[in-house]
């Protein structure tokens, strides 16, 4: 490398590099207030290329301007917790020596351009988030937003989208346990994809991402860099406007195989100790890889773009730095270690290129060909990013939306109403989404999609994790602090209702542009509401994602704080699922139902109205239910249990009824709710959706044990029926009134929502534009 | 005596610890050999596990079939070798032509994930002799080339010979899960004339372990542990 003398925070102009003039700055996205501090922090202009640098880690989605102090709110600590917030992934511990990294990521502008490798790349990223922890992935999950499916765009996006998470997930091999999927229209412009990755590790395993050791070297591992998704963390961070489609060729191309390559190298270089540090390339590639790897570590870096293998050549330094093309890894290591590090790379078919290495000078220095093209003081480049603390005030239409109530007269009646609502896609069956991703890969699936939460067993040991995404944006949106607590507290049901203990959430945190007051009400109240629910539960959070400007031109998606959450279940063998499963069992419902209708979702479906006052979240009860659900399924005493929730507790006693995806069919049901129902009316009682409450099934002759077990745990218990025969009716009677459907109708409705709706032309074309692989 | 079992590891294969885990819990001594390797360190019977061998570009095992290890394997099968090839495995197999016909895209064209019913028609052999004759197991598939197919000739002579080791219940049947990729005759695993090299579509390593609440794949492996290679292994 040729010497070039230079004063550490001196940089050079390449011939030819546009000057940076207010308009360049403009278009990199930054204030004039960030682009003075930058001016401060450099003590003179910034290079094109510092300010490609600049931008990418400025950006908010490397920044976290907006939402750093809200964020910092969040409950972090517990003795599970081994790795918090600040790392790729949070970790928590487990019995017997083991751990749990896990992580949610956004993926959202990327597959609103481009469904297919928006969702694939996504998908990418957050394995490769869980892997540079030292840990095998072993399960996803994924939560996806699209605008109703009577639109061809959606429908296209939608199958897009699946086809791409699924493509990446099988061909990497690790199984998808679970997800969920709504439609409203506020998606219609700005579909949401985000994808949970989950892995496991030895505690003593755990690496973390922070260089150091001056003298070490700085190897990129993986695919050639191109010129893809230069400046995606930038377009992450911006409102999607007409013009985004012109934003299609920066989205990123995944190579799954090479994903697959590189994480059996990655996990091999980690527990062969042949590395210091290991990062993902990911937004901003390898900026934001090598400049926060340095920041964490306390030192400087040096690399040289010129040593970078690139797709193609004359790619500039600019592009080289802040290309996100995908499966690339930055690694610290010992200089001596090089060539066992690249004997293992090659074993795994990937190249891997010593690009620079750890510096005691704490500048962030960049050379091309030796000519230094940027040096930036590191800490303040990761650090110094001015901080918002932006308007927060509640829109008057969001107050009046809250304290109206619905004026059409009910479009059917009660009964038809289950039938409607069960043929609403966001409600109805996720089996067309959910066939097409690997779901058994592994040979550790204990419960896999289609229940209340995924169960995975832990080869070796006894236990299994439940694991499982929830969020309800209608609450959110109605009442974002209540709605924050919902989420966490469904999110918590599910896992209890497999008999697992909740240990600890991630977040996807999806909003809309944070400098409307409005949004960043939203977002601070959801954020408060997480931040009481996880204090309740126990369940820090270990981390997650911020993506704002979810906004097109028909304005903000509804806010939507998606939780991942990881529950322990001490003996796998004692889950429980979600369907009855024997005729003549009791069926008792737990919890209590007030009958509120505010913020239902009978109020919208069925009369038209999204709005009203959503049941305030009882965090205590939600507690009290938790832990009951896990004693009783420890004691064996459960034989189903079904939370209860979207479209209230006649959603949840059909849904228990229809039974799982691979029935044949399902079971009837016989209950009488006169004594339950304590004078609520019949709409209320069947579609209120208070929280706090689960539907289960046991022996006949263990129910007065379940009952005692709920009276000790303090949870409200009544049995009100059993489980009918085989293709039975599901029969309601509330003193002198019944409902009764046809087990077999609800079924094929509840299947056939979806698929129905999914045979159309786009849906075709999605499923053949990227006929590869297998 | 302890029956040594590899498990052949192709770039792209994400069955192997699952099928290694199956084969070591009915008392083989399972190990993996790499795809670069030339011998199978003197394996008595060979696993082609599932996955994604070299990603599957081009076609499904397309590549997989000039890896060096191939060599091995087609003497391992030729010499009368048990051979078990599972999803991915089977495609390599048939590009390897050591079993006839192709595995095709499935005729929905998406990739396809859920259990099967399918039914054991033939129980001697090496890989099913434990399963009751016609026994109809549950067991996972995960696939998106999954649609065996074949000439008529061929297909009548596997028929006519046999050779329909697991066969998926019918569409259109009144019960059960079927035929999920629109396979010809709804074949879900075939043998070569020899019978001692078979490639299946299911997983039934996946379905190996009680703890995942179902075992009805385990008498593969159960079969396999059961095999003495004193004895031909053909039928």
């Amino acid at each position: 490398m040729a010497e070039v003398a230079v004063r550490p925070t001196e940089a050079h102009r390449l011939a030819g590099e546009r000057p940076v003039t207010p308009e360049v700055v403009r278009e990199h996205n930054l204030s004039e207030s960030e682009y003075a501090r930058i001016r401060e922090v450099l003590g003179r202009t910034p290079t094109l290329t510092e300010l490609g640098i600049f931008s990418a880690l400025w950006s908010e989605h490397c920044s976290y301007k907006h939402s750093k102090p809200v964020l910092r709110t969040f409950p972090t600590t517990g003795p599970q917790v081994v790795q918090g917030p600040g790392e790729n992934a949070g970790v928590l511990r487990l019995p017997d020596g083991w751990a749990v990294a896990f992580k949610i990521e956004s993926h959202n502008h990327p597959s609103a351009v481009e469904p297919y490798q928006g969702a694939a790349t996504g998908v990418g990223g957050i394995l490769r988030d869980v892997f540079t922890m030292g840990a095998r992935p072993v399960a996803m999950l994924n939560s996806l937003r699209f605008g109703p499916l009577d639109s061809p765009r959606n429908r296209y996006l939608f199958a897009g989208v699946v086809r791409g998470v699924g493509d990446y997930g099988n061909c990497v091999g690790i199984p998808t346990l679970g997800g969920e999927v709504a439609f409203a229209p506020g998606y219609s412009g700005n579909p949401l994809v985000n994808a949970m990755c989950v892995g496991l590790l030895r505690e003593t395993d755990l690496i973390r991402a922070r260089a150091h050791g001056v003298g070490n070297v700085l190897l990129c591992v993986g695919s050639a860099t191109g010129r893809d998704g230069i400046h995606g963390a930038s377009f992450a961070s911006e409102e999607l406007s007409e013009q985004s489609e012109a934003r299609r060729p920066q989205v990123q191309v995944g190579d799954p195989f090479a994903g697959k390559l590189l994480m059996e190298a990655s996990l091999e270089l980690v527990s062969s100790g042949l590395i210091v540090a290991i990062q993902d390339m990911g937004a901003a590639g390898l900026t934001s890889s090598s400049a926060e790897m340095a920041a964490r570590g306390g030192v400087g870096v040096e690399i040289d773009t010129g040593l970078v293998p690139t797709r193609e050549s004359g790619m500039t330094p600019y592009e080289i730095l802040l290309s996100e093309s995908q499966e690339r890894m930055l690694v610290v290591a010992a200089p001596d270690r090089i060539d066992e590090i690249q004997r293992v790379c090659k074993k795994w078919e990937l190249s891997a290129a010593t690009i620079g290495h750890v510096t005691d000078d704490g500048i962030y220095r960049v050379r091309h060909h030796g000519l230094v093209v940027a040096a930036i003081p590191g800490r303040p480049l990761v650090d110094d990013c001015p901080v918002y603390h932006p308007e927060s005030r509640e829109a008057e239409i969001a107050k009046h939306r809250r304290d109206a109530g619905p004026s059409a007269p009910p479009a059917v009646g009660v009964a038809e109403a289950l039938e409607r609502l069960l043929d609403t896609p966001t409600l109805a069956s996720k089996r067309w989404v959910y066939e097409q991703y690997d779901s058994t890969v592994r040979a550790a699936t204990v419960l896999g999609p289609g229940g209340d939460a995924g169960v995975f067993h832990v080869p070796g040991t006894g236990f299994g994790l439940a694991v499982t995404v929830d969020c309800n944006a209608r609450l959110v949106a109605l009442d974002p602090y209540e709605g924050g607590k919902a989420c966490v507290a469904e999110a918590a049901r599910n896992v209890a209702c497999t008999g697992a203990v909740p240990l600890g959430i991630t977040d996807c945190l999806n909003f809309g542009n944070p400098e409307k007051p409005d949004v960043f009400f939203q977002f601070t109240e959801a954020c408060r509401g997480i931040a009481d629910a996880c204090r309740a539960f126990d369940t820090p959070v270990t981390g997650g994602n911020v993506s704002f400007y979810n906004e097109s031109p028909r304005g903000a998606i509804d806010p939507t704080p998606v939780i991942g959450m990881v529950g322990l279940l001490h003996d796998v063998t004692a889950r429980v699922p979600s369907h009855f499963a024997a005729t003549g069992d009791r069926i008792v419902l737990l919890g209590r139902t007030t009958g509120q209708l505010g913020g239902s979702m009978y109020w919208s479906e069925i009369r038209e109205f999204f709005g009203g006052r959503p049941p305030a979240v009882d965090l205590a009860a939600e507690r009290a239910l938790q832990r009951l659900l896990a004693q009783a399924a420890s004691e064996r005493v459960l034989r189903s249990a079904h939370d209860c929730s979207d479209g209230g507790l006649a959603t949840a006693l059909a849904e228990a009824a229809i039974g799982g995806p691979y029935a044949g069919a399902g079971l009837g049901v016989s209950i009488d709710l006169a004594r339950y129902a304590d004078g609520i009316p019949p709409e209320a009682l069947l579609y209120a959706e208070d929280g706090a409450r689960a539907v289960i099934s046991c022996a006949p002759e263990l129910v007065e044990r379940v009952l005692a077990l709920a009276a000790e745990h303090g949870v409200p218990a009544a049995a009100v029926g059993e489980v009918g025969a085989a293709a039975g009716p599901l029969e309601i009677r509330l003193g002198a009134r019944a409902f009764r459907w046809s087990v077999a109708d609800l079924r094929r409705t509840y299947f056939e929502a979806i698929p129905r709706r999914m045979r159309t032309p786009e849906v075709e074309r999605a499923e053949t534009e990227h006929l590869t692989g297998n | 005596m302890t029956l040594r079992a590899a498990v052949v590891r192709f770039p792209g294969s994400n069955c192997d610890e699952d099928a290694l885990r199956a084969c070591a819990r009915v008392g083989m001594d399972a190990c993996y050999v790499w795809h670069r390797d030339t011998g199978l360190g003197g394996a008595d019977v060979v696993i082609l596990p599932g996955g994604f061998s070299y990603g599957d570009y081009l076609r499904a095992g397309a590549i997989a079939r000039f890896s060096p290890i191939m060599r091995a394997v087609q003497r391992h099968a030729a010499a009368g070798g048990p051979t078990l090839g599972v999803c991915n495995g089977f495609q390599i197999l048939c590009e390897a032509h050591l079993l006839p016909g192709a595995l095709a895209r499935n005729e929905r064209l998406t990739f396809v994930s859920k259990p099967v019913d399918v039914l054991v028609e033939r129980t001697d052999t090496i890989f099913t002799s434990a399963y009751q004759p016609g026994q109809r197991i549950r067991i996972p598939v995960a696939h998106g080339e999954g649609r065996f197919t074949a000439d008529a000739e061929t297909l009548r002579m596997l028929e006519a010979e046999g050779r329909v080791v697991l066969r998926y219940v019918p569409s259109g049947s009144e019960t059960g899960l079927p035929n999920p990729n629109g396979s010809a005759g709804d074949i879900a695993g075939v043998s070569n004339a020899a019978g001692n090299v078979l490639g299946i579509m299911p997983h039934p390593e996946r379905a190996a372990d009680p703890i995942l609440g179902t075992a009805d794949g385990a008498a593969f492996f159960e079969s396999l542990a059961a095999w003495s290679p004193g004895v031909k292994a053909g039928r």
